[in-house]
């Protein structure tokens, strides 16, 4: 039934929330990108099939939801049990009946399913109480794992569409942009520019057709805040675009959805059909004569497109070729008419401003940077997945305290954020705090969220390969400094990891990099140098060890470096021989084994898989001294 | 030009019935064409260009541009292996290894009984469970080398039929 008024508002609020609170017992089956690839989907299919064979769906309110990711993805299938709020990880369909007869009959406990803490070796029972989830606060991500995204009375009942209701009943549009503005808000998407500003600009701009876009590209690899926002609370996003429309008078949507994030299409697309039924979306919302509705894009694999330019000139059909910016997007973006482009987090954000109030937003986070952030936790930390805190956490606090530290407790290298236009930030950068500021100064950037840890095995001269590597193919060709620069760049890199580094490449780099920070068209090429810059400036004794002595410090470029076993360390458990692709270790059980270094192709597998630490890795070139007779290693 | 039919049955003038004949649409149409034939042949880009009155150059130039499209045939299961940041420092790099030891094909490459195509892709965003592999609709994460062969061969039994 569509929802005609602020009284019939309430009143579906007041059904939806009791109807949640009838039930006894809901059963969270986390359904999340991760969870889903463990396996969590037989889970789901197993509760409900199970709550039906034993009727318990009518006796005792038992209710099976499908929720977006609970964040916590390295340990699932996650099942949480509300309102006891007790988290099971690890969760395979053969626990389902053991939780139904112990947990749910008897409110027993089962301990094995439980999450230990590693560091008290302690079974923790309640989610909330385990480091990784205590230590966030959660704005964009309010709903998240909480809400099943296909069913909007659940997310009524959650609060979803409270804020809007508290625009249009109670506000005019410049006060939804002053709400806005006192919130301090700044965008999610990498370059955190003031929302309110950007919408009073639109606003303002002449012109009948204006449009409100969702930048749901997430190009950044290592980043996923997006995809669960899109996938687990599809109706955060459609709620702070219809806010948005409002404030600055545009009829028209669209969200920009990446190529990769099928699921995100299928949730987004049936939330809006589930919000038009009920006059959340489409003509005269909420009975109040404003209209608005949102059309879904879907992208085609282009980095390059989540830039706003890109972005617009591809919803229009055409290649995504950045624009000089000669206009502001809110005077002349989209179909040349006035537009707003905000990433996926900040919509988010916009419904939970309007309900609490910008004051309640701007007492979080720091003096410029206000509000929560949210962060994708991974690389080589013990604790990955998705998280949101305040903004101005130390990275400490989010790679110590949350992530739980780095994996098998190797030393901790640096931590990469920012994706490709961000940097590589070392140990020293560990105590300060995070917003934009901080990490601008430090040479990288907000960007979208991604923190990607690495240990002492990654090697800074590969990383930084890599992400030239990565805007190689990226770079859309129009203009030469990005196109040119990145490709000579790439060749310096591919000369330095494979030890034909001469001296004077680190200034030839530098020079490149200045080139193309002053020429390229768009931000890409001007940020692409970053990822190089950031790790030249922490960590240039790693390129000088490439180019004066052939030699990879993390062991990682295999055209410098070999591979040994120490025969007195080794208890010949045959690991490495299992491990090995190339067929170069030899050796029986019980016995030393060797590794033959003609066949070897340096990969690291028996390093990584060997129990006992009996194998090194040296520089290549010691093999060459040692074949010409002059010692070294082996 | 409403005679072609594709892969599934349905034909060319259903996929151009549910967008709008304009430019605005050629994406999301050439979307369409991309998941019932699984490439873009030459002759239905031609048609698509009539279609929505666009030059048949500006159909090539953004068929071109995008990575989700391809002009030639693909394999009939796709492997997707992530080669984003969280993945690459994971180890991707030895998965495409095993993969193409295992199948002979490199990245961009297809088995010659069209079996498989190998692709990289710049993250899909479970980068928690680095490294990740996507065969067919089957999402692997945490892979090592050793657990190639089996993702692998999970797809092959259910195409051999
Ligand atoms: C090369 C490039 C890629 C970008 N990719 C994204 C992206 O994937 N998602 C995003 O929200 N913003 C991305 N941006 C930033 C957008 O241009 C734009 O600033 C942002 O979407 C505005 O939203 P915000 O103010 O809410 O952050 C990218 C920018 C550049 C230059
Ligand atoms: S980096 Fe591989 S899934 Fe994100």
């Amino acid at each position: 039934m569509r929802i005609e008024s602020k009284a019939q508002f309430d009143s579906a609020v007041r059904s939806a929330k009791k109807a949640a609170a009838g039930r006894k017992l809901d059963i969270l089956v986390c359904c999340g990108t991760g969870c889903l690839a463990n396996g969590s989907a037989k889970v789901a299919e197993a509760f409900a099939a199970e709550v039906e064979a034993r009727g318990l769906a009518a006796s005792v309110g038992l209710f099976t939801k499908k929720t977006g990711c609970h964040g916590f993805c390295e340990r699932g299938p996650l099942v949480v049990l509300k309102p006891s709020g007790v988290l099971y990880t690890k969760v395979k369909p053969e626990h389902v009946p053991e939780i139904l007869d112990k947990t749910v009959a008897k409110g027993e406990i089962i301990t094995k399913l439980l999450y230990k803490n590693p560091a008290t070796k302690k079974p923790v029972e309640q989610y909330t109480e385990i480091p990784f989830y205590k230590n966030q606060t959660r704005v964009a991500m309010r709903n998240i794992g909480q809400v099943d995204p296909t069913d909007l009375e659940d997310s009524l009942a959650h609060g979803a569409y409270a804020g809007l209701a508290r625009a249009l009943f109670h506000k005019t549009p410049e006060e939804v942009i002053a709400e806005v503005e006192v919130s301090g808000l700044r965008g999610r998407g990498g370059a955190g520019f003031i929302t309110a500003r950007k919408w009073r600009a639109a606003r303002k701009a002449a012109g009948e057709r204006k449009f409100v876009l969702c930048n749901g590209d997430e190009g950044d690899p290592g980043a996923f805040k997006d995809r669960s926002i899109m996938e687990g609370d599809p109706h955060a996003v459609l709620e702070g675009l219809a806010i948005g429309a409002y404030a600055v008078g545009a009829h028209e949507g669209f969200i920009y959805v990446r190529d990769e994030y099928p699921l995100a299409v299928v949730h987004l697309t049936l939330a809006m059909e589930q919000a038009r039924q009920r006059g959340l979306l489409g003509k005269n919302i909420l009975g109040t004569g404003f209209d608005f509705d949102v059309k879904l894009s879907r992208g085609g694999g282009a980095f390059v497109c989540g830039e706003s330019s890109a972005l617009m000139r591809s919803i229009e059909g055409k290649t995504g070729e950045p624009r000089q910016k000669y206009t502001h997007a809110t005077d002349r973006g989209l179909f040349e008419c006035p537009t707003v482009l905000n990433n996926v987090e900040t919509w988010a954000d916009v419904g939970a401003i309007l309900e609490h109030g910008g004051p309640w937003f701007a007492a979080m986070g720091t003096e410029k940077s206000k509000g929560t952030k949210a962060f994708s936790l991974v690389g080589k930390v013990k604790n990955t997945g998705l998280i949101e805190l305040p903004m101005g956490t130390t990275l400490r606090h989010i790679i110590y305290d949350i992530g739980g530290g780095i994996l098998d407790d190797r030393p901790f290298k640096a931590v990469q954020t920012g994706g490709p236009s961000g940097g590589c930030l070392p140990e020293s950068h560990l105590d300060s705090p995070v917003d934009y500021e901080k990490l601008t100064e430090a040479g990288s950037m907000m960007g979208s969220g991604g923190m990607i840890v690495m240990d002492d095995r990654t090697c800074m001269v590969d990383v930084a390969r890599y992400f030239l590597s990565f805007l190689v193919e990226e770079s859309c060709g129009k203009c030469t400094p990005c196109r040119e620069g990145l490709k000579q760049l790439l060749i310096i890199y591919d000369d330095l990891v494979a030890g034909r580094g001469k001296a004077g490449d680190v200034a030839r780099i530098e020079r490149l990099a200045a080139g193309m920070q002053l020429g390229s068209l768009c931000e890409l090429g001007k940020s692409a140098p970053n990822p190089v810059l950031s790790t030249l400036r922490y960590f240039r004794e790693e390129y000088q060890a490439h180019i004066e002595q052939k030699a990879c410090p993390a062991g990682i470029c295999r055209d410098l470096t070999a591979y040994e076993i120490i025969p007195e360390d080794c208890n010949g458990c045959h690991a490495c021989f299992r491990a090995c692709p190339a067929d170069a270790i030899t050796g029986e059980p019980k016995k030393a084994h060797t590794i033959h270094q003609g066949r070897c192709i340096a990969c690291g597998a028996c390093y990584t898989a060997c129990p006992t630490d009996a194998i090194r890795f040296f520089p290549k070139v010691a093999l060459a001294a040692a074949a010409s007779g002059q010692g070294g290693a082996s | 030009m409403n005679s072609i039919s594709c892969a599934d049955g349905q034909p060319m003038e259903a996929i151009l019935e549910r967008h709008p004949r304009e430019e605005a649409s050629l994406i999301q149409v050439l979307q369409d064409v991309h998941r019932a034939y699984n490439y873009l042949p030459c002759d239905v880009l031609v048609q698509v260009a009539e279609a929505l009155d666009v030059p048949v150059a500006k159909v090539f130039s953004v068929a071109t541009f995008y990575k989700a499209f391809s002009l030639d045939p693909q394999g009939k299961t796709i492997i997707k292996v992530c080669t984003g940041t969280a993945c690459h420092i994971r180890g991707s790099g030895q998965v495409i290894e095993e993969i193409t030891r295992q199948l002979g094909i490199g990245p961009g490459q297809t088995t010659s009984d069209m079996g498989f195509t190998l692709k990289t892709v710049n993250c899909v965003g479970a980068c928690a469970m680095a490294p990740v592999l996507i065969v067919g609709d089957q999402v692997h994460g945490g892979v090592k080398p050793a657990k190639v062969a089996k993702a692998l061969n999970q797809e092959g039994p259910r195409d051999a039929h």
